[in-house]
């Protein structure tokens, strides 16, 4: 009986890999492995206009560890940055996974799809016979069979900086360009937990609840704003006058009002900031109108956009009554 | 890839697209005549056009926008915007910011420089584990030892570790990372205060620990088992260097020097002897040979002479490299006492002269010692940090100015250029590293630097073109970095396929 990848990593122990990744060379590991990671759909990870900003972020996750993640959690087919395999080997890759694993494989799309052209302004490989495979082909020729589409950050999910004005290649979204559901994890780049997390998800229980955007609730439910470590002082008037200064960053140009995203809890880079914790404004990098409707970056947001002031008591005031 | 065409029967093309393990879309074609490389094609397959969207924009966007051009060295495209701003809004950053500009561009450097090792590079010398992503691979040139080899293969592992805390080191003063948000004209947003300076020194000690006891080592240990490395890969012999991580507040002294190094002598440079051409890529000829501060991005995607849609930027007409070569060698030249010690010190271990800097490990050697360099000058710039002083001066974007910022990204020269009027850009132009490296072949049909280090490269198994990628990754290409890039396709006369 196979050992199926559940079983391996209970053998191992959840959490931590257990073994080095040199132990691969003793073959009876190496069988294990297989096995395990054969139980897992194949993932297919495209870049098109990107600039890889995702995928790196996606190498600091923390719990998972990246290694866990591309050894347990995903059997990761092709990946243009991490993969060992280029060129003729990678292409292969690509198709063995696409006739092999029909309705099985995970898609996933970095990078915006620009379609002016015939899509010539992104070429992501060349077939067999030495024609150029843009970008637009492959999402169009993935997308219906894949069991799931995730578009990852920004440029996947709405076009982003690509499909900023005046948009000179015709970039746009994976769901523009495949027409079929697709899970959007946007962020300039994506926070790794929202990623991983939305894997896990699809792969355990199928799509999460989606916002009208696409974006999974869990992740992007909440208002930056009104979670913000700088909401009682825009509520008192108290604002920051120049960058750097201490305050409610509104007036400076912060766009956490209109933009939606769980940084204000779950930082970055294993919890060590996050952009309003810099005292920097945030730019509104999750939300389908960046880049174009959240800036200028350093421009206050429009009066309409300004949230109404909450009467709120400061801590200090709630304890004494 | 290995798809291959015979022009003679002697005489075989060998086409890798995609190129993996690099950031970005980047196609290279090598001809091999009696096992050797005799021509080289470098085509950059993807055109974003932000030089044209960054139009018309508040010029100080342009620090956020331009940090997406590249997720991988986004720090650098962030430290050329802010300077270029600076200049153009007429402000100098305080002590403080000067410092902690330099601390999160340095955090970034670390990062880039050990990925590109152990998760770009290494696997082209390392054998990797049988199971995916480290298959399927090229097969047939792995040798090191099976110990020294299982050894890095581990390493792989650490190194995914340490670069993510990497990191979390640059997000303390950054905010975030990849794609940071604290720098600003006039400095960075973000205060120096003690808890943060600790925090800082603390992962940047264990980084430290990892650079001296495995990254260097495990370069020396893949050069000792593939020493005809260093005479693989020559290139061009000219560098560039526009200098990094100031050391002043008048953009005079910085840690690794500004300079260049022409026809075997070193000079200052002067950045209006920049120049780029547009003969062999996909722009409109009519924007050929102009200097940035006047360049255009005029895309011509169905030009028939084209074969990139990298420009080719050249310093006084001539090709030059650019990178963690071009910087230490140009330092070394002009006296840098510790970059003159560190290179000596590995010169004298494998017995070579400052030639054999000139190769794939020269490449490499450079990048791991610049790396040291780096991580420890940057414990001296956090003891140099004054808690509750100012990081950021107020700015005002004038009516009408001109902007330019000169910086140094991981993979080497980078710059920025502005005119701005009416309060908004008029022209924004951008030179990555990868321009330089990557560049075809420029107006006057010089090869640029990539193509030309892959003359000679011996090629032994044409479907396992082993030198041909070691070659081109030594640079660290970083093709999303090049702004100006597309595909286009070469006719071949007849081919079959490998695989």
């Amino acid at each position: 009986m196979p050992i199926t990848r559940r079983d391996f990593l209970k053998h191992c122990g959840a959490g931590t890999l257990g073994i080095a990744l040199s132990q691969f060379y003793l073959p009876e590991v190496l069988k294990i492995f297989e096995a395990a990671a054969a139980g897992e759909p194949p993932v297919l990870w495209l870049q098109g206009q990107s600039c890889t900003g995702c995928s790196v972020s996606l190498l600091n996750t923390v719990h998972p560890s990246i290694a866990d993640v591309l050894l347990k959690v995903i059997s990761v087919k092709f990946h243009p940055t991490v993969m060992a395999a280029q060129g003729d080997l990678a292409i292969s890759a690509i198709e063995k996974t696409y006739k092999e694993n029909a309705g099985k494989y995970i898609l996933i799309v970095e990078g915006s799809i620009p379609i002016k052209d015939g899509g010539i302004h992104c070429t992501v490989g060349e077939t067999h016979d030495g024609k150029p495979i843009t970008i637009l082909d492959w999402a169009k020729k993935l997308a219906p069979k894949a069991a799931a589409i995730v578009a990852v950050g920004t440029c996947a999910a709405y076009g982003g900086i690509p499909g900023g004005a005046p948009n000179p290649t015709g970039a746009k979204s994976v769901k523009e360009v495949t027409g079929k559901t697709v899970l959007n994890l946007p962020g300039c780049p994506a926070h790794p937990d929202w990623i991983v997390g939305s894997l896990v998800h699809v792969l355990r229980f199928g799509l999460p609840a989606l916002d009208e955007h696409g974006r999974p609730k869990m992740f992007y439910g909440k208002n930056i704003h009104e979670n913000c470590q700088n909401y009682f002082h825009y509520n008192n008037d108290t604002y920051a006058e120049n960058l750097s200064d201490e305050g409610c960053l509104i007036n400076l140009g912060c766009k956490g009002p209109q933009t939606y995203a769980d940084c204000p809890k779950r930082h970055w880079n294993n919890g060590v900031n996050w952009c309003i914790g810099a005292k920097a404004p945030c730019i509104g990098c999750t939300q389908p109108e960046f880049p174009d409707g959240t800036s200028p970056m350093y421009a206050a947001i429009q009066d309409e956009l300004r949230p109404k002031k909450v009467k709120i008591n400061s801590l200090e005031n709630t304890l004494v009554g | 890839m290995a798809e291959m065409s015979v022009k003679t029967k002697e005489k075989k093309k060998i086409i890798i697209d995609p190129l993996t393990r690099i950031e970005g879309h980047l196609k290279i074609e090598v001809e091999v005549e009696n096992g050797v490389v005799v021509d080289a094609h470098s085509t950059g397959t993807m055109f974003r056009g932000f030089e044209i969207i960054l139009q018309g924009r508040d010029p100080r966007d342009a620090q956020h926008l331009t940090q997406r051009i590249c997720g991988v060295c986004p720090a650098s495209h962030a430290m050329a915007a802010s300077k270029n701003l600076d200049n153009a809004l007429g402000v100098t950053p305080p002590i403080n910011g000067r410092i902690m500009r330099n601390l999160v561009l340095g955090a970034n450097y670390l990062q880039s420089h050990i990925l590109h090792f152990y998760h770009l590079a290494a696997l082209d010398f390392v054998k990797g584990p049988d199971a995916a992503p480290f298959i399927p691979r090229y097969e047939g040139d792995y040798r090191l030892p099976e110990k020294v080899n299982a050894a890095c293969v581990d390493h792989y592992l650490k190194a995914l570790d340490i670069r993510k805390k990497c990191h979390e080191m640059l997000a303390i003063f950054g905010g975030k990372m990849p794609c940071h948000i604290s720098f600003c004209p006039g400095g960075i947003t973000e205060s120096a205060d003690s808890d943060k300076i600790t925090n800082f020194m603390w992962r940047l000690k264990e980084i430290q620990a990892f650079i001296n006891d495995v990254y260097i080592p495990d370069v020396i240990a893949v050069a000792e088992t593939y020493p005809d490395y260093f005479s693989i890969g020559v290139g061009c012999k000219n560098l560039v260097s526009f200098g990094v991580f100031d050391l002043d507040q008048k953009d005079d002294k910085k840690l690794l020097h500004r300079g260049v190094y022409t026809d075997g002598k070193a000079a200052s440079l002067d950045p209006d002897k920049i120049t780029e051409y547009v003969k062999n890529s996909w722009f409109e000829d009519s924007t050929d040979g102009l200097n940035p501060k006047f360049g255009e991005t005029k895309p011509a995607p169905r030009k028939k002479a084209g074969y990139s849609f990298l420009k080719s930027p050249r310093y006084d007409k001539k090709v030059h490299e650019a990178g963690p070569l071009s910087r230490m060698a140009v330092s070394y030249l002009t006296g840098e006492s510790t970059v003159k010690k560190l290179v000596d010190g590995v010169l004298s271990h494998f017995k070579a002269n400052i030639t054999a800097l000139f190769s794939v490990l020269g490449r490499h050697a450079a990048r791991a010692l610049e790396c040291k360099f780096v991580a420890d000058s940057m414990v001296d710039w956090l003891t140099q940090l004054k808690p509750e002083e100012p990081t950021c001066v107020p700015s005002s974007v004038p009516n009408r100015s001109t902007g330019i910022g000169l910086t140094e990204a991981p993979r080497g020269a980078l710059g920025h250029w502005v005119s701005i009027e009416n309060q908004k850009v008029a022209r924004y132009q951008v030179i990555t590293p990868t321009n330089w490296n990557a560049s075809p072949r420029d107006s006057m049909g010089q090869m640029g630097p990539i193509e030309q280090a892959l003359l000679g490269a011996p090629v032994k198994d044409p479907e396992n073109p082993f030198s041909v990628i070691r070659v081109v990754r030594s640079f660290d290409p970083c093709l999303a970095c090049s702004v100006h890039v597309m595909n286009t396709k070469k006719k071949l006369l007849a081919k079959y396929r490998v695989a």
